[in-house]
């Protein structure tokens, strides 16, 4: 789960990270207040939205008065934000931050994240920040240390030193960045976040160390004992689609063609859109129903599927271990009926209680294609989708 | 003796008297498991499907010997059960509950190097379908009936898609000896490589199918091992060649976040190290038969030749 870059700074500053003082505007009237409020004659203004790349989208902005402060705001309210992370639809932006400027001598990297060939938590940091990762790793990938920590031990202050002397920092620039490596390996373990950024962290012209960004992304599968992390959750960031799925224990993605799948496990949901695209055909998304699906949750999974208008064939695709052929069949048949479904299902169905769950589907009289096999059922939905076009 | 599991080892279940754990303890009996307790805190001295429930895991193993675990145990209290049986001296967990905070994992990976060699338990999952020797025994929860015991591996990622595997295979006559389901997570108990050194060294084994999925870097470990260390054929498969990269893909595992971790390019290191490939998943049991006949053409031609 992401959150705000705002959010963000509010918890690491209260883990000892320095950031700058700011205050965050619902209105571009609010903007211009926390402007005056904060004094100083340059302030940042940026959107709110979970996305990297906001600068080059134009979500942020070096304004030089409280009037330039409030029009930029203006600007950014009410509007979507799209940028490389994003999709074309962008992001809407209901919230902005305000910070008082910072006079920038050297801007750091610094990030967090789960490292999965070691598994453990690994901090990356670079002497050059500002740019993405991803960019640097590929531009500059000499100035990258890396070094993971030690689950039973925590981070060793050595660990910090070393990694902050590595990046050539000098004097009391030291001590400041060991207390924020520090700051941030005790958020992201005591809050169970799967990654912490901090880019660019900055040395000042005054000599001190500030998070002049933040991101933090959160372990969905620890939500249940992090509630104050829970709350900071902001549905207008997240595809409608996606966060209603989930809300019903499916997992959704959304996708550019329009063959509708629906399947139990992720594996088996990749392999199946794997054998569309073989067969000549293009799938409308990712969906995994889950072990023991109730036909209400399947019901569910075809309202998902449906709410994408370019969907022309749905592929349903079970082989039922946890599950059970005869729910997923009744299921079928109840969403058949309930949503007045005229679009060609193709239905294969494996596994437990297989025939139970044929006889079902026979039974109900309803225009559906069966296939026996994943090659068959790809086929089968491919065809449909060209009966559809022509 | 097929590998992890046969109908001899003793097995109990964390969790029995929950509604699954209690469904699948059964279903294992049923299907010749030696299934021979549970352990659910507060419910000792009781008895179900006529085992004897225990308190602890400690408990279960002074008494009836136990070296397998089967975990069905809710996602706050997983890990916790994992140290409890990796201590009480269990040598195979399988581990079925999806939803485990990843540091809970990490600290169970830790934890569990505590122990030497010769007493560290190894464990199977999270988030995984199990462990299932056809004919013999099974730890887990997948359908049993789709299996035909015989002399090829399964080792995967996916529970439904080692099934589509098992099935396929089925269908061409092809039988199993052992298949493990290694589960989604980003941090697993058992890596594909752990499972392939397992299969390497059984003597019931002469292939091995392996599922892999994109997302982290244990499809490139394997390959590193295949092609240093393994004598036996291993085919694979990688789901997810239409995934865009940076989504999540169900499994919170299956991410594209790092370079070498697309289907395209594992594919490319799994065939770069002498794996046959399998080139669509409709496509596992006739490629895993493809590479049994020329496996048995070469060991008759140097019989021929002998």
């Amino acid at each position: 789960m992401d959150i705000h870059e705002y959010q963000a700074k509010e918890i690491l500053a209260r883990f000892g990270v320095p950031v700058p003082r700011g205050g965050l505007a619902y209105s571009p009237e609010q903007a211009g207040y926390h402007a005056r409020e904060l004094g100083g004659d340059a302030w940042v203004v940026k959107a709110q939205v979970h996305s990297g790349g906001r600068g080059e989208a134009g979500g942020v902005k070096l304004c030089r008065s409280e009037e330039e402060v409030r029009e930029f705001a203006a600007t950014l309210f009410g509007h979507k934000l799209v940028t490389k992370q994003t999709d074309a639809n962008g992001k809407d932006i209901f919230r902005v931050w305000v910070e008082a400027a910072s006079d920038i001598e050297q801007e750091l990297y610094l990030g967090l994240v789960l490292d999965r060939k070691s598994e453990r938590i690994m901090i990356v940091a670079s002497g050059h920040g500002g740019m993405e990762i991803e960019d640097l790793a590929h531009e500059d990938p000499d100035s990258l240390r890396r070094m993971v920590v030690d689950p039973a031990v925590g981070l060793a202050e050595y660990q910090s030193r070393e990694l902050a002397f590595s990046l050539g920092l000098r004097g009391g620039e030291i001590a400041q960045m060991v207390n924020t490596v520090r700051a941030c390996y005790r958020a992201y373990r005591d809050l169970d976040a799967m990654m912490v950024e901090i880019n660019p962290l900055v040395i000042t012209k005054s000599g001190d160390l500030v998070a002049l960004d933040a991101k933090m992304s959160f372990d969905t599968n620890a939500l249940f004992r992090r509630p104050q992390i829970l709350e900071l959750r902001d549905r207008s960031q997240e595809d409608p689609r996606e966060s209603n799925a989930e809300d019903h224990g499916l997992a959704y993605v959304g996708l550019d063609g329009d063959i509708g799948c629906i399947i139990n496990g992720a594996g088996l949901a990749m392999a199946t859109m794997d054998m569309i695209k073989l067969a000549g055909g293009e799938p409308a998304n990712f969906l995994d129903i889950g072990g023991g699906a109730s036909p209400e949750r399947v019901a569910q999974a075809f309202r998902t599927v449906l709410t994408d208008a370019n969907v022309q064939v749905i592929l349903v695709n079970i082989f039922a271990g946890i599950n059970r052929c005869d729910w997923v069949a009744e299921g079928v048949v109840q969403a058949y009926k309930s949503e007045g479904l005229t679009l060609p299902v193709v239905v294969r169905l494996a596994g437990t209680n297989v025939a139970e769950g044929r006889k079902i589907l026979e039974q109900s009289g309803l225009p559906l294609i069966t296939a026996d096999t994943l090659a068959e059922a790809a086929e089968k939905a491919v065809e449909a989708r060209a009966r559809q076009a022509a | 003796m097929a590998i992890l599991i046969d109908e001899t080892t003793p097995v109990i279940v964390q969790g029995m008297s929950g509604r699954i754990g209690q469904f699948h303890a059964e279903d294992m009996i049923k299907h010749g498991t030696n299934v021979v307790g549970g352990v659910t805190p507060n419910k000792g001295g009781e008895t179900l499907l006529d085992r004897p429930l225990f308190n602890t895991v400690r408990e279960a193993v002074d008494d009836t010997g136990a070296e397998a675990s089967l975990l069905f145990v809710p996602p706050p209290f997983a890990a916790d059960a994992m140290l409890e049986a990796a201590d009480a001296g269990i040598r195979t967990a399988v581990c079925v509950t999806d939803g485990i905070p990843a540091q809970d994992m990490m600290r169970v990976k830790r934890f569990l190097r505590r122990y030497p060699r010769e007493r560290k338990m190894r464990l199977i999952g999270p988030n995984c379908a199990g462990v299932i020797s056809p004919g013999k025994a099974f730890l887990g929860i997948m359908p049993p009936h789709i299996y035909e015991a015989g002399r090829v591996g399964i080792v995967g990622r996916s529970g439904t898609l080692g099934y589509e595997a098992a099935s396929q295979m089925q269908a061409l006559g092809i039988g199993v000896s052992t298949s493990v389901g290694i589960g989604g997570d980003p941090i697993n108990g058992s890596s594909f490589r752990d499972i392939l050194e397992l299969f390497e060294a059984d003597t019931e084994t002469d292939a091995v199918m392996m599922i892999g999925e994109i997302g982290g870097p244990q499809e490139a470990e394997a390959a590193e091992y295949v092609r240093d260390h393994m004598t036996k054929p291993v085919i694979a498969y990688v789901a997810g060649l239409s995934a865009p990269k940076g989504r999540k893909m169900g499994h919170a595992g299956a991410i594209i976040s790092a370079f070498g971790e697309s289907a395209q390019e594992k594919v490319e290191i799994l065939s770069a190290a002498g794996i046959t490939v399998a080139p669509n998943p409709s496509a596992m049991g006739e490629t895993v038969a493809r590479v049994l006949t020329e496996q048995q053409d070469a060991s008759a031609q140097r019989a021929a030749n002998g």
